[in-house]
């Protein structure tokens, strides 16, 4: 794909994307597109390549062919793939933010609550201490951490508050995207509730772009207004949420979808 | 505002053997600013998926919805994603059977993200849900509340609210009075009528015969399909 054929308005396009493991081909021909602001989500069960599309998309992944665009804040596309390993690194401190589902893989465990939220306005040159740790107080604060906490060691913290930290430090620089990989998986179903409410208000008062993971409809539903279904490596279907979850076309959605049990 | 013209829906089940249940064929509808249509037919003939692929929830399998966006009719059965969450902002508003509850969502701002997301302040959004709530007898200390603990009827208001906060131009009313009682199916009726009377079009489910006389201006009849074959 050529630049001249991204449409103009899209933040994050992938044409043709596919990788294969040796003999397991993880993703076939993948096309998609995410507008500013907008929620995407990824749905499919484990193994249907899910997770190796976010990471092809954030860039940590090599595509086997397929190009994924970006445009940056200045209007300038960026062919990620081709990025150097430092201008990609910086773009991932900058505008894009990646929400892993276990948060000690994004947080310094040996690091304070507050260090951890000021780290990432410092690497954008935030160099004022006091304007730092007021604004790692107000993100404690907006994730419903009690902002008296912002001393201790995360390693203090319940899995919950661990998963809210790893937002607000993901969040705190007003990223245009955001990439999250089943942030709500593993956590009680009253602390996911809580996590996905935060979600929800942030991404939307924020305005910001995100590609969420989940095998969990019921989050897709919650959070996103445009779904994708995978299936080994493929997408199956695509379209409005509520749309593919009310009336699934593809075999493979309808039993995704009448696999959910009622609570 | 709307037309739509030879409309057709089946469900194909692929789980059951690829079964395919034809609902919907050749239905042609026209709604005029300021009118309202009800769909009458027994239940299970196919008037709430009519309803459901007005709003695009279901994918029509053929015909054209034509509906009236930013000056141009504009048609939603073949819209794309983006084109059909901008219609449905601006210009089309649905109110389903039941109201579908986010945890920890106060039933305020239930109502006023309606609004929000259509640009106008939080501040301006929430006064109005709250003035919309009141009208619909959603007493002041349930406003803060999320409606998961609501009653049905309670619930059902809130959803009302909810869809009616957005004053779009055409809207689309699936049993808005099911688990409302005698009072507040009035006010709901008066609500309608207002509604109307601004020129909104109206396509209705009504199950209370009484409430659709008072509303509708005709009927718009659903026979139900043949099994399939």
């Amino acid at each position: 794909m050529r630049p001249e054929s991204v449409r103009a308005d899209t933040l994050l396009s992938v044409r043709g994307a596919a990788l294969s493991f040796g003999p397991i081909a993880a993703l076939r021909a993948v096309d998609a597109d995410l507008w500013p602001g907008e929620v995407l989500a990824i749905v499919g069960e484990s193994g249907s390549g899910k997770t190796t599309l976010l990471n092809v998309l954030s860039g940590r992944l090599r595509p086997d062919t397929g190009v994924i665009w970006y445009r940056d804040k200045d209007g300038t596309l960026i062919d990620v793939h081709t990025m150097a390993a430092p201008a990609l690194r910086a773009l991932h401190r900058s505008e894009w933010g990646f929400i892993h589902q276990d948060p000690r893989q994004n947080l310094r465990m040996g690091v304070s609550a507050g260090g951890n939220v000021g780290e990432r306005l410092m690497a954008q040159g935030a160099r004022n201490y006091a304007d730092i740790r007021t604004q790692a107080a107000s993100w404690l604060e907006l994730v419903e951490i009690d902002p008296s906490r912002i001393d201790d060691l995360p390693r203090t913290f319940s899995g919950g508050m661990l998963q809210r930290l790893q937002i607000a430090r993901t969040l705190v620089t007003h990223p245009s995207l955001v990439f999250m990989d089943e942030p709500t998986g593993g956590l009680d179903v009253s602390v996911q509730a809580k996590l996905l409410d935060l979600i929800r208000t942030l991404v939307s008062r924020l305005r910001i772009a995100v590609v969420l993971v989940t095998h969990d409809i019921a989050v897709a539903r919650l959070l996103a207004l445009r779904i994708i279904v995978m299936q080994g490596g493929r997408v199956v279907e695509s379209g409005l949420t509520d749309q593919v979850l009310d009336d699934p076309q593809h075999p493979y959605t309808q039993l995704l979808v009448s696999s959910v049990l009622q609570a | 505002m709307l037309q739509v013209d030879a409309l057709a829906k089946s469900f194909t089940l692929h789980l059951r053997g690829g079964l395919r249940i034809p609902v919907l064929s050749d239905v042609g509808i026209n709604v005029r600013a300021g009118e309202c249509v009800a769909l009458s037919g027994p239940s299970g003939a196919g008037k709430s998926t009519l309803m459901r692929s007005l709003y695009g929830n279901y994918r029509a399998d053929a015909g054209r919805i034509l509906v009236r966006h930013r000056g141009a009719m504009v048609d939603l059965a073949a819209a794309e994603p983006r084109l059909l969450i901008e219609i449905r902002r601006e210009t089309l508003g649905y109110v389903s059977q039941f109201l579908r509850v986010v945890p920890r969502v106060a039933a305020r701002d239930v109502v006023a993200e309606v609004l929000i997301g259509c640009g106008v302040s939080e501040t301006q959004a929430r006064e109005r849900a709250k003035d919309l709530l009141l009208r619909l007898n959603i007493q002041p200390r349930l406003h803060s509340l999320p409606p998961a603990t609501f009653s049905g009827g309670e619930q059902q208001r809130v959803n009302l609210a909810r869809g009616f906060i957005g004053g779009h131009p055409i809207l689309l009313l699936d049993e808005p009075t099911a688990s409302l009682d005698a009072a507040n199916a009035a006010i709901v009726a008066a609500m309608i009528a207002e509604t109307k009377a601004a020129g909104t079009a109206i396509i209705g489910i009504f199950h209370d015969t009484d409430i659709r006389d008072a509303v509708a201006d005709r009927l718009f009849s659903i026979a139900p399909m043949q099994d399939a074959a």
